[in-house]
């Protein structure tokens, strides 16, 4: 009995939680359209998520591609399909383990550190303290980091796409002999307007979904240290599972249009 | 500072029966306080007793349950998001753990709100603006550092530099000199001695600190479970024999 009240409480809410989220994306989109705009903020934001980033996607990125190569190289050769390896890894990275593995790495990344760093400014009452040097917080310190978000996860996707190819082709010109230029001939030819076009729009949303949830989770943060701590980690899980749900939505949707 | 004279005629800040409950909690239960221009109002009263809430309430931050708050003539229940912002430039907040802006140095501290404030051609001031204002809290050489290189007392002056950089008419100072050691606080409350001198500023400080409320005070209210208990100078309040009121001067 406890059990199951238990649970019925945990679906509750959970869905309480996702319509304060859905509350929060309104005002955010109430809010990024209306001036003053903070566009000194927001390039500064940019730069903290796209070049802290970078090296961590570029990592992660390289590391798939040799990964994805070696496991999958067995497999082809026993069919004695090797030479459609860079066609395939393209189309995969570019099209779904790409763009969901880097949204995830940077849910990590971005999503965690925007709760921690609004969730100590909630804590120490800094927000507060903006909010009374008649600034608008919301404006400044949310619109700015869920739109950076949403604008540098294409970009990071992008590049980290880009070098785990290079990791990929790596692999095949030590393996398979095969050079890069005709690797990447044989990877981009591939490659169609059907899948970058639903890959690019759908890592806006994942961008879109990082930020969100990261200042969410943050602003509303809990008093005291340890409600910094679970801003951050439950931002993390959050967006990692609402990810797939949008990946799934995406896959779903360009199924029928493609 | 006791014996400075202020205009009894003129309240800057009006709250009338303020009410605020959190669920079953009911912080205040219809609190008034009148603060006028040119005086130094300190607030008692024992943890718990909503005075943080009232500070809140007075500047938007917590909306209350019931009663008005006044300020400079106008009642902030029902002003837009604009107006309270143009209002709140005439209120100086002193937080009770500072809360400067981590991220930001000392001159970006305190060129946040100039910025959002002043007019474009008032802008080429601000370097001026922000000498000053940190030269009147002693601080002028640590306009390049960041907070966390700062000590809890320097960090509580940048704040209230901050507080007073727009030049507010009204200050409201959040426990000004708890956690910070007997000599410094008894820096911050000759620096809030002086800046009352010097901007003939009103303020409304809320504190536990006997010292500080016999220093700067000119009037008295101790709360007590949410209502105004006893009101008077600190003189009245010390020799006063109530236990209620004895237990704060001990």
């Amino acid at each position: 009995m406890n059990a199951s009240f238990s649970f019925l409480n945990n679906i509750k809410s959970f869905f309480t939680e996702i319509g304060d989220l859905s509350s929060f994306a309104g005002r955010y989109f109430r809010e990024v359209v209306t001036p003053p705009f903070e566009f000194k903020e927001l390039l500064k934001q940019c730069y903290n998520m796209g070049n802290k980033s970078l090296l961590l996607v570029s990592v992660t990125g390289f590391i798939l591609g040799l990964v994805f190569t070696l496991q999958s190289r067995p497999t082809l050769l026993e069919f004695g399909a090797v030479a459609w390896m860079p066609s395939m890894i393209s189309i995969s990275i570019v099209r779904e383990i790409g763009p969901v593995i880097i949204a995830l790495i940077c849910a990590g990344r971005i999503g965690s550190g925007i709760g921690a760093e609004l969730g100590s400014m909630r804590v120490t009452e800094q927000i507060d303290a903006m909010e009374v040097s008649g600034t608008n917080p919301f404006k400044f310190l949310v619109v700015t980091r869920i739109l950076a978000a949403t604008l540098m996860l294409p970009l990071l996707i992008f590049v980290g796409d880009f070098i785990a190819l290079i990791g990929s082709a790596i692999i095949e010109n030590i393996k398979g002999s095969v050079s890069f230029q005709l690797y990447f001939n044989q990877a981009f030819d591939a490659l169609e307007f059907s899948d970058i076009l639903p890959a690019t729009l759908k890592s806006f949303f994942f961008g879109f979904a990082i930020g969100l949830v990261g200042c969410f989770k943050g602003y509303y943060s809990k008093k005291g240290t340890a409600g910094v701590g679970r801003a951050s980690n439950s931002a993390v899980v959050f967006t990692s599972m609402l990810l797939f749900i949008i990946d799934f939505i995406a896959v779903f949707i360009s199924d029928i249009f493609y | 500072m006791n014996s400075t004279q202020f205009d009894t005629t003129k309240p800057v800040l009006e709250i009338k029966n303020l009410h605020k409950s959190f669920g079953d909690l009911h912080v205040l239960k219809g609190f008034n306080l009148k603060l006028y221009e040119g005086e130094n109002l300190v607030l008692m009263g024992k943890s718990g007793s909503g005075k943080s809430v009232l500070i809140k309430c007075m500047v938007g931050l917590l909306e209350p349950d019931e009663g008005s708050v006044e300020i400079l003539g106008k009642n902030i229940e029902g002003l837009s998001r604009k107006e309270m912002d143009v209002l709140r430039t005439n209120i100086g907040f002193l937080f009770q753990g500072s809360a400067l802006y981590d991220s930001m140095t000392v001159r970006e501290n305190l060129e946040f709100p100039l910025r959002r404030h002043l007019k474009t051609q008032d802008l080429k001031d601000t370097d001026d603006l922000v000498l000053e204002a940190l030269t009147n809290v002693g601080l002028a050489e640590s306009i390049d550092l960041m907070p966390e290189e700062l000590s809890g007392g320097m960090q509580r002056r940048i704040a209230l530099a901050r507080a007073l950089i727009l030049k507010p008419k009204i200050i409201l100072y959040d426990e000004p000199t708890t956690g910070l050691d007997p000599i410094t606080s008894k820096e911050i409350i000759e620096l809030m001695s002086n800046i009352q001198k010097k901007y003939k500023t009103s303020s409304l400080i809320i504190t536990h600190d006997v010292d500080c409320a016999r220093v700067v005070s000119n009037r008295m209210i101790l709360i007590l479970d949410g209502v105004n208990y006893i009101e008077g100078t600190f003189k009245e309040l010390q020799v006063s024999d109530d236990p209620k009121v004895k237990a704060f001067f001990k």
